[in-house]
């Protein structure tokens, strides 16, 4: 018997089934100086979890720059905070939900987007743009195409129902994933920068609130699931994954919103992963208090629940907050008004104790400050991934370019993603000024002409050859896809997956990830704010390509200047900005048509990102280009064709005589853009005078891509090609 | 003109009718909690797109039978305009002002994107600046969008000259292709007998402003400004 909670305590063999090392549960025993019951036990895995610990990944994340003249707040809070000037501020951050996503698709991507929506407006933004990083498995595999059917039906279904426009993101594949899929989702919200709400509780006797949708018995250690391997059993799984209910988010954030209009809320956390655990201890924990609840006041929606599970439940669309006490009664009429759950379930204390009674009976009593502060803390052993060679040119097959344009266009990777993201609603709210399948998202911001540039980046074939330059090149081709729509990129949030961190080459793909993200934000004023990370993305000893996915936001000052990458007119220049030297290491050229996934990823020389960008940008702004596109996979034919097929518009274009002409087209060298203009001197001129690299390669004009000297396709054929794969996959 | 906007729990599209409406007639619209008791006077009742109480039950049918939807269609009786946009369609067939249903769309897919409407009728106080036959483009965004009626209210629709706006081609043409839910003889809106109640699935208040991609709603909510002014 345990003389504090009148509980049995808890055994080594129940701390291992909750995911805790014997180690840690000496560690937590000697906390609390006793054994801790089966309840504080519970709360012990989940707040060392990986997914709430970050205790592998801590050491490393450090490393990231997390401050800048535009940062309000930076990682440690619901999301990151950036100044958009104009008294605005702009919130924003990505998160995975790649665990449940796998076990129960549908329900896994909804609730995955409540999750990240939550974090949003719990700090007092409206959301206004959802984006979503994808990546399945091999589309041969024969768990794909329900995955992808679940996921999108799942983010479909509860962004479309809360009326957040999904504007953007990503959707690739590779067998790596075939156990274990991404799905990442990233919200961003708009604030008034002096309203911004933040969870660290104050003023012992101050109640604590629960609002929201009732407690159940669903997602009930989630955070844990999320924190290990699948096997063969994952499927087993499926009660640890919540149910959404995008109705009541809705309410939800309406209500918050209304309520966030007063000075009621003294603190205020969204109920996530760890639910009712996490958002307790971490709001008495930022404050250095206490927090005592009584069990028997949280709304539940099923019976007998015990102290265990009403703490450990997921069940989504829950927040808690402290309140002043003399605006709760105002705060408990805009809950009703809007008919969601309202009680006073505890009050903070002066203690520095989390108490929990139910029943008349204390049921767990331990020490807040030790439950964050001294949660373990891993330096993992960790080795590089060895280098690869740098894989010539001239080994690698010259294919025919059209022939290859073909191939390349229609390749998953390539296709067209208009099957998904026509699901998605992408213009409620009325300010999406750029739909998805441009470079990046632009959403204009209500009653203002500026507007925000979204996107989300990472090639994981990259990270995989090279973790240092995968990391590096995932920053820098998100900052490259905001300066590509005219946009200045402010600020990143960053969504870590990788296998497991108790692996070294794991670990190692993980710290140089993070040393090469950090030497691009570092070079290109580009912080981290917000971040999430998920570890233990393996099935059976076998782990995903290293995934540092990144979401970057950008700022137009006049929408209406903003870039798209359509072709607009016949007879114009077409002119590619940055060097072009042919690298076919790690292309999808030689992915797609010889099954080669080799050589050394292209190297990421970040001088010259910054120069060209800021030089493609200013013209842009200036209104000297007339369309303007990132080079990316599948290198400078890819991205032409993209600009063809967007303006229906063809061109005749030739490529330099001095190096294969494989390399040329599809080589996929970094810091590039391609541009149209009607002026090529002054532009040229221009970049001459910047020090950028500008090279005619064509123009604009007629139905089809014609090379000169060789052979065409039409414009037509091209869109027949590209729009084809997706649709014609998902129908079989 | 003053409209109404009639809010639900669970509308999302109320913002973007009411910024439509705000540009074509210079004056904010009110907005109506749906458990207001009083409906006030207004010009125009507007019921805009979402997703009224989840739509967990069938898509609307909850929204249809609250208390505000009695004086709305007392008010319809009555010869005010009401409009009932994607969601706010859905609301109004189920409470009974328009005849029909909105079934899930024939691909059993949310489908957001732009479409082509043939305006069938330019008698109306929504279509009186359209011409009979114009091509206009605008965005659809639903799930449940698929129109459906007997054949003989179909063809009293047609026969009164009530269908307002088809699916159809960039040329006007009416087919399979260009139907963008599998909607009875691609109807895309309907008016009432007295005319002045309007149902549609497509969302022309996002086609009226030229960052947006397209300005074709504009002339919606233009015949309604002229025509309530």
């Amino acid at each position: 018997m345990n003389p504090d909670t009148g509980a049995d305590a808890a055994t080594i063999d129940q701390a291992r089934q909750f995911g805790l090392a014997d180690d840690e549960f000496k560690r937590a025993c000697r906390i609390m100086g006793r054994t801790p019951n089966f309840t504080e036990l519970g709360i012990f895995s989940v707040m060392w979890s990986e997914h709430c610990s970050y205790k592998s990944s801590k050491v490393w994340l450090k490393k990231l720059p997390t401050t800048g003249q535009r940062v309000i707040c930076g990682p440690g809070e619901n999301a990151g905070v950036i100044d958009i000037g104009d008294g605005d501020a702009a919130i924003f951050k990505m998160e995975s939900h790649n665990h449940p996503s796998f076990i129960e698709p549908y329900q896994g991507a909804a609730t995955g987007v409540g999750g990240i929506l939550r974090d949003v407006f719990t700090m007092g933004a409206r959301p206004i743009a959802n984006l979503n990083a994808l990546r399945f498995g091999s589309p041969d595999h024969a768990k794909t195409r329900h995955l992808i059917d679940g996921v999108v039906r799942g983010i479909g279904g509860y962004g479309n129902c809360v009326g957040v426009p999904t504007v953007g993101g990503e959707c690739n594949f590779h067998p790596s994933y075939n156990g274990n899929i991404l799905v990442n989702a990233m919200t961003v919200g708009l604030a008034r920068a002096d309203r911004i709400f933040y969870s660290k509780a104050t003023g012992p006797g101050n109640p604590v609130i629960y609002v929201g949708a009732k407690t159940g018995r669903d997602g009930i250690h989630g955070a844990t699931m999320a924190s290990a391997e699948f096997s063969e059993d994952s499927e087993s799984k499926r009660p640890t994954v919540q149910v959404g209910d995008p109705f009541t988010e809705k309410l939800l954030i309406e209500a918050c919103l209304e309520l966030m209009e007063s000075d009621a809320i003294v603190a205020i956390q969204d109920m996530g992963a760890a639910g009712l655990t996490s958002s307790s201890v971490e709001m008495a924990g930022k404050g250095g208090l206490g927090i005592e609840l009584n069990l028997d006041r949280v709304p539940t929606r099923e019976e007998k629940m015990s102290p265990y599970e009403i703490m450990l439940s997921e069940s989504q669309e829950r927040m808690l907050m402290v309140l002043k006490p003399e605006r709760a009664e105002l705060a408990r009429r805009i809950f009703e008004k809007w008919e969601l759950d309202f009680a006073v379930i505890g009050r903070v204390t002066d203690t520095g104790r989390l108490v929990l009674t139910m029943h008349g009976r204390t049921v767990a009593d331990m020490p807040v400050g030790p439950l964050v502060t001294e949660a373990p803390l891993y330096e993992r052993p960790w080795t590089p991934s060895p280098a690869l060679p740098e894989l010539a040119a001239t080994s690698v097959a010259a294919r025919e370019p059209i022939a290859a344009l073909k191939a390349l266009i229609a390749c998953p990777d390539l296709a067209s993603k208009r099957w998904i993201w026509e699901q998605y609603d992408h213009l409620v709210m009325g300010h999406t000024v750029q739909r998805p399948g441009g470079d990046a998202a632009v959403v204009r911001l209500p009653g203002r002409q500026k507007a925000l540039a979204i996107a989300t980046d990472c090639t994981p074939r990259y990270c995989a050859a090279d973790p240092k330059r995968g990391g590096a090149q995932a920053v820098a081709e998100n900052w490259r896809n905001l300066t590509a729509v005219g946009a200045t990129p402010l600020a990143v949030t960053d969504n870590m997956n990788f296998g497991n961190p108790e692996r070294p080459e794991i670990m190692g793909q993980f710290a140089q990830s993070v040393e090469g993200m950090r030497e691009a934000c570092l070079a290109l004023d580009y912080p981290v704010v917000s971040g999430n990370v998920s570890l233990y993305n393996e099935t059976n000893g076998s782990g995903i390509l290293p995934t540092p996915a990144i979401g970057g936001v950008g700022l137009l000052d006049d929408a209406a200047k903003a870039a798209t990458l359509a072709f607009k007119r016949e007879g114009e220049i077409v002119v590619v900005i940055g060097e072009t030297t042919g690298w076919l290491g790690q292309s999808l050229y030689l992915r797609e048509l010889f099954g080669r996934e080799e050589g050394a990823p292209p190297p990421v020389d970040l001088k010259a990102e910054r120069r060209n960008g800021d030089f493609v940008r200013a013209q842009i702004v200036a209104g000297a280009v007339t369309s303007c596109h990132d080079v990316s996979d599948g290198g400078l034919l890819v991205a032409l064709a993209e600009m063809a097929m967007a303006g229906g518009i063809g061109a005749t274009l030739s490529a330099p005589q001095d190096r294969p002409a494989h390399a040329f087209w599809f080589g996929e060298d970094q810091a590039r853009y391609v541009v149209t203009c009607r002026a090529p001197d002054a532009l040229l001129q221009a970049a001459q005078k910047a020090n950028v690299p500008a090279r005619i390669v064509g123009k604009t004009g007629g139905a089809a891509l014609t090379l000169a000297g060789g052979n065409a396709i039409s414009v037509a054929e091209l869109k027949r090609l590209n729009e084809a794969w997706l649709p014609a996959y998902m129908a079989q | 003109m003053q409209a109404a906007i009639i809010l639900f729990p669970g509308s999302n599209r109320e913002q973007d009718v009411h910024d439509a409406l705000r540009r074509a007639t210079g004056k904010e619209p009110l907005r109506i909690w749906h458990r207001d008791s009083d409906l006030p006077k207004a010009d125009l009742i507007v019921i805009p797109g979402g997703f009224s109480y989840g739509d967990y039950l069938r898509c609307g049918a909850m929204a249809a039978h609250s208390p505000i939807m009695r004086e709305v269609k007392a008010r319809a009786d009555k010869g005010t305009p009401v409009l009932g946009i994607c969601n706010g369609f859905q609301i109004i067939t189920e409470a009974g002002l328009l005849p029909g249903v909105l079934l899930t769309n024939q691909t059993l897919r949310f489908h957001c994107k732009d479409v082509h409407l043939r305006v069938e009728t330019s008698q109306s106080v929504y279509t009186r600046r359209y011409n009979a036959g114009q091509v206009i483009r605008v965005p659809v965004a639903h799930h449940d969008g698929n129109y459906f009626a007997d054949a003989d209210t179909l063809d009293r629709l047609e026969g009164e000259g009530r269908v307002a706006f088809r699916y159809c081609s960039a040329d006007g043409e009416i087919t399979d292709d260009d139907n963008a839910n599998g909607s009875a003889r691609a109807i895309a809106g309907i008016l009432n007998e007295q005319r002045n109640v309007l149902g549609l699935m497509p969302h022309p208040e996002d086609a009226t402003d030229p960052l947006l991609g397209s300005t074709d709603g504009q002339g919606f909510f233009a015949s309604l400004a002229e025509a309530l002014a």
